[in-house]
C-alpha cells in the first residue's frame, strides 16, 4: 500500500505535471528544457529560502523575517563590493557568520526566553528590513569582474536550456539539506521538536542547540539566497524580497509539509515552488491573463493542499484510534 | 542611585503584583504600557516645547497630539479586532488585505453606480463581514490553524481586490465619502471618532454581556469551555466576522483619505502593525485575555514612535531599526524568564555600584 505520508507529494507531482502538460499542449515551446532550466534559475532565490522554511516549518516554528534578510545580505553585499571595494568572496564571508549570528539570537529569543517564534521572527523582519533601508534606501549596482564571471559560467542543456551557478548553487544546497534532514541525527531532532516538543526534550533531543541550529540555518540559506538574488539583479535594494517570507511559507504548505510541524519532506517544498513557478510562466505564455491571478490561484491551492492534509490527518487519526481500540 | 532603587522598587511591586490577586494585578497590567506612552509623549516634549501645543482652525482642532491620533486610527481599529481573536488563541494575518477588499468594492461603487452613500458603507462592511466569516469557517469548523487560514486571505484577498479593480488605481469624486477619512466633527477629525466608537460600543458588548468572558474563555481552554456549555466554534466565527468589519471600517477610512483604492498598497502590512500593537498591550499570543484599552495604548506607543522619530530629527530611514529595537526590548520585558534575570542583576548593580562609591 502507498503510505498515506506520501499522497501530498504524488498530488503535488502530478499537478505539476498536469499544469506543465497543458501548457505544452496549449502553446509552442512551453514543454521544453529552456522553460524548465528558467523555472530553475529564476526562482533559485526562492528555493533556497524555501529549503530552510521547510526545516524551520517541519521543527514547529515559522520565521518571517527571510524575505528581509534576503534584502539585507544583498544591500550588505554590494556595499561592501561596490563601495568598499572589497572582493565578492570576502564580502560573502563575511556577510555569512552575521546572517549565522541574527538567527542564533532569534532562536535565544524563541528558546531561552519561551517568545512566540511568529512575533520573534516579525521583530526580526523589521529588525534586518530596518538595517538594510539605514545602509542604503537606493538600490545598489554592483560592477565587478567576479560578477561576470559569475554570469557567463555554466553550461548548455542539449535542448537549449542553461544551467547557471544560481541553479547549481541550488542543487549542491538542495542535497545538502536532504541529507541534513533525512539521513542525519539533527533531522530526527528537527522532526521530534516538530512533532512535539515535550516528549522530544524527554528523549534527549538536544531542544535548545536544535532550536538555535535551525533558526542559525534559516538565516544563513535566506542570506545566500540574498547573495544569489545579486547575481539574478546585478543590485543590492532594501526592499527586495517584501513577502518572499509567504511565498517561501506557500511553497512548503504546498509541498505537503504539516505547518503544525513533524511531518514533511524538503524535495515536497521544491516541487511546490515550482508548481508555482509553473502557474507564473503560463500566465506569463497565455499573455491574456492578469498577473493577480497567480495569487488567487496560489491562494485556492493552498486551501486545496490545507484541506487534503485535514482529511489526511483525520483519516490516520481515525485508524490508529480503530487499531488500538482493536488492542485494547 | 536614586533611579536604582525606584526601578527595583517597581520590579518588587510587580512581584507581589504576581501573587496577590484582584485589582493591583490588574493596574500593574496598565502600568507598563501607560509609562511607555508617557515616556514617549515626555521625550517629544523635550525634543520639541511646542509638542503639546494644540491650535483650532476652521473647526478643527490641528497639533501633534491630533496627528497621532488621527494617522493611527486605522491601525487602532485593526487592533480592535485583532484584540479579540488574538484572545480567542487565534491570529488574523488576513486584515490588511481585507481593508485593500473593503476599499476596492466601496471605490468602484461610488464610481459605477449612483447608490446613497448609507448603502455603499454597509456594502463595504457586509465585505468585510463576509472576509472575516471565510476565515472564521476555516478556523472554527474546519480546523485549521488560524495563521494558515488567514494566510489564504492575505496572499488571495489581495489578488481578489486587484481583479475588483481591474488591476488599476481607482479614483472617485464623491466628498460625502471622502469626509470619512478627511472631515472632521466637533473639533475632532472623523477617523478618531470611528475609533471612538468603535472602542465605546464594543467595550459595551464585550463587557456589558458575557461575551468578552466567553471569548477567554475559549482562549484559554477551547474544550473546557465546550464542556460547560460556551459554544467555542460560534464565538470564533464570531470574532473573525468582527475582525474583517473592522478591518472594512480601516479600509474605508483609507480609501477616503486618498480617494482612491488602490490594491496593492492599502493597509500592506498594516496586520503586523495591529499585531504587535496588541503583544506591546501585553496581551499573550496564546489567547485567554485581552484589553482593547490595552491594544489602542499599544497602537499610540507605535505611532508615537514614529512620530518621535521625525521630531528628534533623525532620518526617516532609521525608523523602522529603531521601531525594531523598542519592539524587541519590550516583548524581552514580557517574558518571565527576562524579568527575573532583570531583577536577580539589578540588587547586584547596586551592590556594585555602592562598592565604587565608597
Amino acid at each position: 500500500m502507498m503510505s498515506v505520508r506520501y499522497l501530498p507529494l504524488w498530488i503535488t507531482a502530478a499537478l505539476l505535471c498536469l499544469m506543465f502538460g497543458i501548457g505544452g499542449w496549449q502553446f509552442d515551446g512551453f514543454a521544453s528544457l529552456i522553460v524548465v532550466s528558467n523555472l530553475f534559475s529564476d526562482n533559485a532565490f526562492l528555493l533556497i529560502v524555501a529549503l530552510g522554511m521547510t526545516l524551520v516549518i517541519i521543527s514547529g516554528g515559522i520565521d518571517l523575517s527571510v524575505g528581509a534578510v534576503i534584502a539585507l545580505s544583498g544591500v550588505a553585499a554590494s556595499l561592501l563590493i561596490s563601495q568598499y571595494q572589497w572582493h565578492p568572496l570576502l564580502a560573502f564571508a563575511l556577510i555569512l557568520p552575521v546572517a549565522a549570528l541574527f538567527g542564533a539570537l532569534m532562536g535565544v529569543l524563541i528558546h531561552v526566553y519561551k517568545l512566540q517564534p511568529f512575533i520573534v521572527t516579525l521583530a526580526g523582519m523589521f529588525l534586518a528590513r530596518g538595517l538594510a533601508t539605514t545602509l542604503s534606501e537606493e538600490s545598489v549596482a554592483i560592477d565587478h569582474s567576479f560578477y561576470d564571471a559569475i554570469a557567463e559560467f555554466g553550461f548548455v542543456l542539449p535542448g537549449g536550456g542553461w544551467v547557471g551557478a544560481s541553479t547549481m548553487i541550488f542543487i549542491v544546497l538542495l542535497l545538502l539539506v536532504i541529507v541534513l534532514m533525512h539521513y542525519s541525527r539533527f533531522g530526527t531532532y528537527v522532526y521530534a521538536l516538530g512533532g512535539n516538543s515535550q516528549s522530544a526534550e524527554l528523549m534527549g533531543v538536544p531542544v535548545a542547540r536544535t532550536t538555535i541550529a535551525i533558526y542559525v540555518l534559516s538565516s544563513v540559506l535566506a542570506a545566500l539566497a540574498g547573495i544569489v538574488f545579486t547575481f539574478y539583479t546585478f543590485s543590492g535594494y532594501a526592499l527586495a524580497g517584501v513577502g518572499m517570507e509567504l511565498d517561501a511559507i506557500a511553497a512548503v504548505v504546498i509541498g505537503g509539509t504539516l505547518l503544525t510541524g513533524g511531518s514533511g519532506f524538503v524535495i515536497g517544498t521544491v516541487l511546490g515552488v515550482l508548481l508555482m513557478g509553473v502557474i507564473q510562466t503560463y500566465i506569463i505564455f497565455d499573455g491574456s491573463l492578469s498577473s493577480w491571478w497567480t495569487k488567487i490561484v496560489i491562494g485556492l491551492l493552498l486551501f486545496g493542499f490545507i484541506l487534503l492534509q485535514k482529511l489526511l490527518s483525520r483519516r490516520t487519526a481515525l485508524t490508529t484510534a480503530a487499531r488500538s481500540t482493536a488492542h485494547g | 542611585m536614586k533611579q536604582t532603587q525606584s526601578c527595583t522598587d517597581s520590579l518588587q511591586q510587580a512581584r507581589l503584583a504576581r501573587y496577590s490577586p484582584g485589582s493591583i494585578k490588574a493596574s500593574a497590567r496598565y502600568l507598563w504600557p501607560l509609562a511607555a506612552l508617557m515616556l514617549l509623549l515626555a521625550v517629544n516634549l523635550v525634543l520639541d516645547a511646542s509638542f503639546f501645543q494644540l491650535s483650532f482652525q476652521d473647526g478643527r482642532l490641528y497639533g501633534s497630539l491630533i496627528d497621532i491620533l488621527n494617522r493611527s486610527a486605522p491601525v487602532a481599529l485593526l487592533a480592535i479586532g485583532m484584540s479579540l481573536v488574538i484572545a480567542t488563541g487565534g491570529i488574523d494575518l488576513s486584515v490588511g488585505a481585507v481593508m485593500a477588499i473593503a476599499g476596492a468594492v466601496c471605490a468602484n461603487l461610488l464610481l459605477q453606480t449612483a447608490l446613497p452613500l448609507a448603502l455603499v458603507i454597509a456594502a463595504g462592511l457586509a465585505t468585510g463581514i463576509a472576509a472575516g466569516l471565510i476565515n472564521g469557517t476555516l478556523v472554527s469548523y474546519l480546523k485549521i490553524q488560524p495563521i494558515v487560514a488567514t494566510l489564504l486571505l492575505m496572499v488571495a484577498g489581495r489578488g481578489v481586490a486587484q481583479l475588483i479593480n481591474q488591476g488599476q488605481i481607482v479614483t472617485f469624486q464623491r466628498p460625502d465619502f471622502a469626509w470619512l477619512g478627511t472631515g472632521s466633527w466637533l473639533g475632532l477629525p472623523l477617523p478618531i471618532w470611528l475609533v471612538i466608537g468603535m472602542f465605546a460600543l464594543s467595550q459595551l458588548l464585550l463587557r456589558r454581556t458575557a461575551l468578552g468572558l466567553f471569548i477567554e474563555a475559549v482562549g484559554c481552554n477551547a474544550t473546557a469551555s465546550r464542556y460547560l456549555g460556551i459554544n467555542d466554534k460560534a464565538i470564533k466565527l464570531f470574532v473573525y466576522a468582527f475582525a474583517g468589519f473592522c478591518a472594512a471600517l480601516a479600509g474605508m477610512i483609507s480609501a477616503a483619505d486618498i480617494q482612491g483604492s488602490d490594491a496593492n498598497n492599502a493597509g500592506l502590512w498594516l496586520e503586523l502593525d495591529a499585531i504587535l500593537a496588541v503583544v506591546i498591550g501585553g496581551a499573550a499570543l496564546s489567547g485567554g485575555r485581552f484589553s482593547l484599552l490595552l491594544s489602542v495604548i499599544g497602537v499610540l506607543i507605535i505611532q508615537s514612535l514614529s512620530t518621535t522619530i521625525i521630531v528628534s530629527g533623525l532620518p526617516a530611514k532609521f525608523n523602522l531599526l529603531i521601531k525594531a529595537l523598542v519592539v524587541l526590548l519590550v516583548l524581552l520585558l514580557q517574558s518571565d524568564k527576562f524579568r527575573r534575570q532583570l531583577s536577580s542583576w539589578l540588587p547586584k548593580l547596586r551592590k556594585w555600584r555602592k562598592g565604587g562609591q565608597i
